[in-house]
Formats: structure tokens, C-alpha cells, sequence
């Protein structure tokens, strides 16, 4: 019985004894992961940037300054911490700086873009590592001007004078009475093949100048088409309708059919009412077009300008109406759909030819061929600079970066 | 099916269903819609640009100048606050109303002019840059890429497609013997990215479609969802 009471004596003891020794032990190893797990605070600050440097940005219409700067050896070398570089101004060397900008780190260049021209500005650059900050020494003063000539655009200057000479030269060659020839463009051959169908069959003409203003190349180059188009109608005394969208345009078609007609000989055959405004918006013009299409059932339809989404719309509603189609436009969606549902197309450039096709006067036919040489520099420099970029002697694409 | 009680869907739906009804022919019901289209869009455009345009670029610029100009005279901070450009284009808009009146009507041609001009100037530097300069750089490319055959094809690809390309626009020489084949060669390369584009386009159209068609069944007759 004795034995049994200081058996179960023992047992409580060793179990007390045990459990003290997991407690300490336990204690033990938090004390020590404690200590492991403290982070000493980072004190040092990263090494301060250094050559700032503060310039006029190049080739701009002033109010701009460059600030650029040597990275701190912190940064992506040594401590390796540079979180970025904040960009300080003031208007003294010793003066109170702001902050006007950061930059990540690994940036060595800060554009301040909110200057006044004429004035002195000093920069300085404070790097961190999200605790702590060191500082430039300031930069030298800087101040902003506009440049007369962005000179980064030179090669552009020097493409425009070579083909403005070239067109120049052309010219006067063509009004010299140099022949110059000029290839056949299908579309423009079957004008008058389209006015004479309408002649014929006693019913309307249609040309849509497109839906974009006078301030577009395109609309400017299909006014210039209705010139010759009026002509022939007035010519032939075919009726010519023009609905357009824009009232720029509606004043620019009158004064052009105007002329035509009396070029050719038909003032009396003149109605400013041929051409009238429908609205500027271009679904709603596009529903009214397409009104007087089934309803007039007009026998040739010009599309002729900057065309959108409306372009297929009107296109399938002149085929659905038995007219002939001849269409014109350089927007490079809307083509194939006029190539789909119109009988000729032209097709971008042919677009700004047809006037001087259409006209044969000297000073457009000189313009067509100084643009040819244009073009011909372009291909030459294709295959020059494809050659000699894959032998690997020189890359020629910068001189036609666009600055 | 759950029919929507707003007024203003219900008119959207059925103008809607006006339009949609050319493509069974011209009928009363699209002439309705069509006129409706147009008056209404007329009158919203004239409004758009009046407070857009007139307002808030001529009137707006120039007030505050000429109010400093009469307040203080002609000053040499007026510089500042005068919009002369805006001045300049209204000088313009205004020569424009002057074909209402036959005698003087011929001046309204210098705003004409005015315009076609400046566009014509403009775009002969955007266009060179945009169509010629860039178009130019970025064709230069190596003729053949060591180790990377798909890179090599596609760079020939696109130098002989612009070069082609560009030979069927000469308009001074006749497309006859090789300059014809290079030129032939090139409307087909044309007419392939007209047949993307035309299916490209196509898509986009559905989804417009598909627009209309949630709006009617699902917005306005409540059947869809």
C-alpha cells in the first residue's frame, strides 16, 4: 500500500518535472527565434546621385528643361536598395527646393515640363531606399527657350524640298508643253459612259462628296472630281444631285458646280438647289442617301471622299437600285466594300490622281509625276537599306524617323 | 416576357423596327423614321456646334480678352488673355454669311480658300511622314533572319507586298512588261488585305447587330434573361 501511495508520488513529480522542461524549453526557443527574427534598422542611406546636370530640352517650343543625373551606387549595384529618386527645384542655387517629380530607380533623366521661359532653375536629386534619403549637389542653372527649328525633323525638311522640287521642275516642264503620260485609271474612263447612261435613261445623277469637312484631303479630292462630273452632266443635261453633310462642303460643291457649268457652257443650267445639306450626322445622312436612292432610282452614283461606316450601306443600296457605281476612296476599310458592291473603285491615291487625269492640266499632271519620283526614292530606299541591312553594313531606317 | 414601361425605350424600339424596315423595301413607316432621323439630327448638330464651337471656343476665348481691352485699353499684359487665333476664325465664319448677300456674296470664297489651302499644306507633311517616311523605316528589315525562318518569311512578305504595293500607284508609267507584273503582283496583295479587312469589318458589324437585337428583345420586350 506504501509502495502503491509513493509510486503515484513519483509519477506526479516526474510529470511536473517534465512539463517545467517543455515550458523552458519552449521559452527557450521563442527567446532565440526572437532574437533571430529582430531586423536591425537600416541606417545607412544609399550614396547620393551624382552629375546633375539641368539643359534646355532640344528641339521644342521652350518651357521644358531636361534634368539628368548619374545613379546612385546603390542602385542596382552595391546596397542594391534605391527605391527612386525624387526631383528638387528652386529658382537659387541656395534656395528652398520643392519637389516636383520622381522617377523610379534605374531612371537617370527627369523632364520638368512646367517652366517659365527665361528664368534660372537649379535641380537637385534625392535618392532613397524608402527610409532613408541622400542628396544631390545642385545642378548648374538652367534655362528654357523655344528653338526655331527642331532640327531632330531635318530629314523631313529635306524629303519636302526634293519633292517639292521635283514637282516644281514637272511643271514646268508640263506647261513648257512637254507631253507627260499619265496610265489609264478604269474608274475615271467610265465617267462619261455614266453620265451618258443617265443622259439616256432620263434619270438623276448621285455624287456623295463623303461625310468628313473641308479640312479633309479626301473630301477636297472629291469636290475636285464633281468639278469634272458637273461638267460632263452639264454638258450631257443630265440632272446631277448633290446631298452632302457638311455645310463647308455644300458651299465649296456649289461654287464648284457652278464653275463647271459654266465651263461648259450652261450657267442658265445652274441650280444652287442641285446641291443641299441633309444633316451632319452620319447615320442620319446615311438614311436620307439611302431614301433618295430607292426612291429616285438614280442611273449613276459617285461616291467620291472620306467614307466611315456608312460606306457599305450606301454602296449596297445604289447596287440594289440597278445604278452604276464608281467609287473613290483612301480609307483603307471602307475599299473593300465599295470593290464589293460599286462597278469601279478607286483605290487610295488613284483617289487624289483623278483630278489631274480628269482635267489634264499641266500644273496637276507635273504635280502626279513629281510625286512619282517621290515614290520612286521610296522603293529605291527599300531595297537599298532591306540589301544593306541584311549584309550588316549600315541600318538606313533612322534617316526616315519622323523625329 | 417582361415589356419594359419606359416611353423613352419603347420609341427607341420602334424607330428601330422603322429603320429595319427598308430591308423589306421603301415604305411609309421608314419614311417616317428616316425624316424623324434627320430632322432630329439636324437640329441636335446645329445645337452640338453652336455651344461647342461658337460658344465655347470663340466667344469664350475672346470675351475675356476683349473685356481687358476694354476695361484697361490696349495693355501689354492683354497678350496673355487675347486669343487672336480664335479672332482670326471668326473674322472667317462671319466672311461665310456673306453669301446671303449676292453683291458680296464672291467673298465668302477667300474663307473657302483660307481653308482648302491650310489643308492642303498640312496634309502634304502629314501625309509624307505618315504614308512615306514611316512606311519606309519600318519596310527596311533584313532580308534574312539566320535561324528564324517565320521572321524571314514575313519580312519578305511585307518588302515585296509594299514594293509591289507602291509600284501599281505610279500614275507616269505605263504597266506594261516587268513593271506591269511587279504592279499586278501588287493589287493582289492589295486585294488579300482588303479580303482581312472585309472580314474584319464584317464582324464588327454583327456585333452591331447583335447590339440591336439585345436592345429590342432584351431592353424594350423584356426576352431575353
Amino acid at each position: 500500500m506504501k509502495s502503491s501511495k509513493s509510486k503515484s508520488l513519483k509519477e506526479k513529480l516526474s510529470l511536473i518535472v517534465l512539463i517545467l522542461l517543455f515550458n523552458f524549453i519552449l521559452l527557450f526557443s521563442i527567446a532565440i527565434a526572437q532574437e533571430e527574427l529582430i531586423v536591425p534598422k537600416d541606417t545607412i542611406p544609399p550614396a547620393s546621385p551624382t552629375n546633375v546636370g539641368a539643359f534646355d530640352t532640344p528641339n521644342d517650343r521652350g518651357r521644358s528643361i531636361t534634368i539628368t543625373w548619374e545613379k546612385s551606387k546603390d542602385d542596382g549595384t552595391g546596397a542594391n536598395d534605391v527605391k527612386g529618386y525624387e526631383i528638387l527645384r528652386a529658382t537659387e542655387a541656395d534656395g528652398e527646393y520643392e519637389l516636383i517629380g520622381s522617377s523610379a530607380s534605374g531612371a537617370q533623366k527627369f523632364t520638368d515640363n512646367n517652366v517659365t521661359d527665361g528664368k534660372e532653375y537649379f535641380y537637385k536629386i534625392n535618392v532613397t531606399d524608402g527610409i532613408n534619403y541622400s542628396l544631390s549637389f545642385p545642378s548648374l542653372p538652367a534655362m528654357s527657350k523655344a528653338q526655331w527649328f527642331n532640327l531632330s525633323r531635318l530629314n523631313i525638311f529635306v524629303f519636302v524640298v526634293v519633292l517639292s522640287f521635283a514637282i516644281l521642275y514637272f511643271i514646268n516642264r508640263a506647261k513648257a508643253g512637254k507631253k507627260l503620260y499619265i496610265r489609264k485609271i478604269a474608274g475615271l474612263e467610265a465617267v462619261d459612259d455614266a453620265v451618258g447612261r443617265a443622259t439616256e435613261m432620263g434619270r438623276k445623277i448621285f455624287y456623295i462628296p463623303g461625310i468628313s469637312d473641308m479640312d479633309n484631303m479626301q473630301t477636297i479630292a472629291g469636290v475636285t472630281i464633281l468639278g469634272r462630273v458637273a461638267k460632263v452632266a452639264a454638258e450631257y443635261e443630265a440632272r446631277l444631285e448633290v446631298p452632302v453633310s457638311r455645310s463647308m462642303v455644300m458651299v465649296t460643291c456649289r461654287e464648284v458646280m457652278k464653275g463647271a457649268y459654266t465651263d461648259a457652257g450652261r450657267p442658265d443650267a445652274f441650280n444652287e438647289d442641285l446641291v443641299y445639306y441633309l444633316t451632319d450626322d452620319q447615320f442620319g445622312y446615311a438614311a436620307a442617301v439611302d431614301g433618295l436612292f430607292v426612291r429616285e432610282k438614280p442611273a449613276a452614283i459617285f461616291l467620291q471622299g472620306q467614307f466611315y461606316a456608312e460606306s457599305l450601306i450606301l454602296a449596297e443600296t445604289g447596287n440594289s437600285v440597278g445604278a452604276i457605281q464608281i467609287a473613290g476612296t483612301a480609307a483603307p476599310a471602307q475599299i473593300p466594300f465599295f470593290i464589293a458592291a460599286c462597278d469601279y473603285t478607286l483605290i487610295g491615291e488613284e483617289l487624289f490622281a483623278a483630278s489631274a487625269y480628269l482635267s489634264k492640266d499641266p500644273k496637276l499632271l507635273g504635280s502626279l509625276k513629281g510625286q512619282d519620283v517621290g515614290k520612286f526614292i521610296f522603293l529605291a530606299a527599300i531595297v537599298i537599306g532591306a540589301i544593306l541591312l541584311s549584309l550588316g553594313v549600315y541600318d538606313i531606317s533612322p534617316l526616315f524617323s519622323a523625329g | 416576357m417582361h415589356l419594359t414601361p419606359d416611353i423613352g425605350i419603347w420609341i427607341g424600339g420602334l424607330l428601330t423596327l422603322g429603320i429595319f424596315s427598308f430591308l423589306y423595301g421603301d415604305n411609309p413607316y421608314y419614311k417616317f423614321c428616316e425624316a424623324l432621323f434627320i430632322g432630329v439630327s439636324a437640329g441636335h448638330w446645329f445645337v452640338t456646334l453652336f455651344w461647342t464651337v461658337f460658344v465655347a471656343k470663340m466667344i469664350r476665348n475672346v470675351e475675356i480678352g476683349l473685356n481687358t481691352f476694354i476695361t484697361q485699353g490696349f495693355s501689354a499684359g492683354m497678350a496673355d488673355y487675347m486669343h487672336w487665333s480664335y479672332i482670326f476664325g471668326g473674322i472667317l465664319g462671319f466672311l461665310m454669311l456673306l453669301r446671303l448677300f449676292p453683291k458680296i456674296g464672291w467673298i465668302s470664297r477667300w474663307s473657302l480658300a483660307f481653308v482648302v489651302g491650310t489643308t492642303s499644306g498640312y496634309y502634304f507633311i502629314t501625309y509624307l511622314v505618315s504614308n512615306g517616311l514611316r512606311q519606309i523605316q519600318r519596310t527596311i528589315l533584313p532580308l534574312y533572319v539566320h535561324g528564324d525562318f517565320y521572321t524571314t518569311i514575313g519580312n519578305l512578305i511585307i518588302i515585296v507586298g509594299t514594293f509591289c504595293g507602291l509600284t501599281y500607284f505610279f500614275f507616269s508609267k505605263e504597266h506594261k512588261g516587268t513593271f506591269g507584273g511587279l504592279a499586278r503582283l501588287g493589287i493582289w496583295f492589295l486585294m488579300i488585305t482588303f479580303g482581312a479587312s472585309f472580314g474584319y469589318t464584317v464582324m464588327s458589324r454583327m456585333s452591331l447587330l447583335i447590339g440591336r437585337m439585345d436592345y429590342i428583345f432584351g431592353t424594350w420586350l423584356g426576352m431575353l434573361g
